[in-house]
């Protein structure tokens, strides 16, 4: 279940990526912090990030938790993003790819577990394998 | 602090309870610690449980237990740390009685799971992970679980197959525990061919979904002579914490909060690694059991499969784990299983833990984890 006023905080984390930078040290974070675990700092920014990384590890989920049933079998991951951090996501467009360790994914936007009871849709970041790396970020 | 000792325990069969409630189950437990004891005094109620809201549709469970076993008025908390609830509690409980606020604790985990379809389980369980940003995306406990594995196959060039002795041994412990869910013996190809249930953990890497309930009563060490048994010292007990989520560690492969809450407890006891007799380790996946050993000390980091594979984690081997099946072999009824392995190790200590006897066994660590090593409880009992 996700409930509409919780989505609703979510997204900018969900649809644009967005964690937080330390103004003090400089490193950067996914999901938003409000405090700094490195140097403490309070007053963390926005910072939304690329949405480039490569992939740090995969899995295939076959025995689903409940709201997820109509999309299993599916991919999940964990992505190390450009600019730092590791970020925990499904994966999508992998059919009839195979998966492997530190290939270059990018973020897309796509629907993330089963329609709700009231008939919203969740939508959030994914990552897609890249397949012309070459173009990574537009034209 | 005073000296603590655990000088009572009890516990149910692991199994799926289809005709008994968890307010049944906890009353067949405390029952047996009192018993074991011999002394009728409680204080103190800390019940470790992590899903009864979820599960069982009940909150203020401590209550429960309390006027369900006839101890009203005293004072009774639900303690709560994921699947690290069992363990809490008992540290709860030490804390309660080292301080001197009071002086007989019981402990109780207990878990009631089978009530609920997988689905429904595997979602509860989901709630010891970050809810906006792993269990909202569908990421499973086991999905997290599958994600370590696979890295550090990745990481230590190993395969899905080397992981197998772990459950092999779990299983050929639990056959010795009349109270084990899971008393058959498996063999390698048997855990070769096991379902998957998030690639590549299959459903032999994992344990099982079951209800149980297992208690202990806690007395200064001072008072412990009044006691039927044996007493056995509580001579360490820490907690520590990582982050939520696990994609927000530095390395995912290094379980900080196991590793500091271990050393907190062998300074605690003046131990090390080598001393330890036995240890009751959290393996809810086969990953768990090696990341464990590679943060507790017992094993180099990326070499803890070869200490499986050359038998040393063998009942009769140097560092013998899960001694009576483990949470793999036992079964993990989730809350109750940091319990279960405190009565475990007491069984052992005082030699009574029948054909799964560690021999000499004197000096016994157990921990409890829950998340994804978010948070660990560390307990080291002494004769």
């Amino acid at each position: 279940m996700m409930e509409l006023p919780r989505y609703h905080r979510l997204r900018g984390a969900y649809y644009r990526l967005e964690g937080s930078a330390c103004p003090s040290c400089e490193r950067r974070f996914f999901p938003p912090r409000p405090v700094c675990p490195s140097c403490k700092a309070q007053g963390l920014r926005t910072f939304a990030f690329s949405g480039r990384g490569t992939l740090y590890s995969f899995s295939r989920v076959l025995q689903p938790p409940r709201g997820f049933a109509s999309m299993a079998p599916y991919d999940v991951g964990m992505v190390r993003l450009e600019e730092g951090p590791l970020v925990s996501a499904q994966l999508a467009d992998t059919e009839g790819v195979d998966l492997s360790i530190g290939m270059p994914v990018e973020m897309v936007t796509r629907k993330i577990r089963d329609s709700e009871e009231h008939g919203y849709i969740v939508y959030g970041y994914k990552f897609r394998p890249l397949l012309r790396p070459g173009r990574a970020g537009g034209p | 602090m005073r000296d603590v000792s655990i000088i009572g325990v009890g516990q149910t069969a692991v199994a799926e309870h289809w005709d008994r409630s968890i307010r049944d189950l906890s009353v067949e437990a405390v029952a047996a610690a009192r018993q074991d004891a011999g002394v009728d005094r409680v204080d103190v109620l800390f019940v470790g449980n992590m899903l009864s809201g979820e599960l069982a549709g009940q909150e203020n469970l401590a209550t429960l237990v309390a006027d369900a076993c006839g101890l009203l008025p005293i004072e009774a908390v639900k303690i709560e740390a994921a699947c690290a609830s069992g363990g809490a509690a008992l540290r709860a409980a030490c804390l309660a009685v080292g301080s001197g606020a009071h002086d007989y604790a019981l402990v109780l985990g207990v878990e009631k799971m089978t009530d609920h379809l997988t689905d429904g389980v595997t979602s509860a369980l989901a709630l010891a992970a970050d809810a906006d940003y792993e269990a909202a995306h569908g990421i499973s406990f086991a999905a997290l679980n599958a994600l370590l594995m696979r890295r550090y196959m990745h990481e230590h060039r190993v395969r899905h197959e080397d992981f197998a002795p772990f459950s092999v041994n779990a299983h050929r412990n639990a056959a010795r525990n009349p109270r084990a869910m899971y008393r058959t013996p498996i063999t390698a190809d048997d855990f070769v061919g096991s379902p998957l249930v998030a690639d590549p953990i299959n459903i032999l890497d994992s344990a099982g979904i079951c209800d149980g309930a297992a208690a202990l009563l806690v007395a200064p060490s001072s008072e412990a002579r009044r006691a039927r048994r044996p007493p056995v010292r509580v001579t360490a007990s820490a907690c520590a914490t990582d982050t939520l989520g696990l994609a927000e560690r530095r390395d995912p492969l290094v379980w900080q909060a196991v590793a500091d809450s271990a050393r907190m407890a062998y300074q605690q006891a003046k131990l090390k690694p080598k001393d330890v007799d036995f240890f009751e380790v959290h393996d809810a996946f086969t990953i768990v059991s090696v990341l464990t050993l590679e943060a507790c000390g017992f094993a180099d980091r990326g070499s803890a499969l070869k200490l499986a594979a050359e038998g040393r984690i063998a009942l009769e081997g140097d560092i013998p784990i899960g001694t009576m099946g483990g949470l793999k072999g036992r079964g993990h009824p989730v809350g109750a299983s940091g319990a279960y392995q405190l009565v475990e190790c007491v069984l052992q200590i005082r030699g009574e833990a029948g054909e799964a006897q560690v021999k000499g066994a004197s000096i016994g660590m157990a921990q409890s984890v829950g998340g994804s090593g978010s948070v660990a409880v560390t307990h080291i009992l002494q004769a």
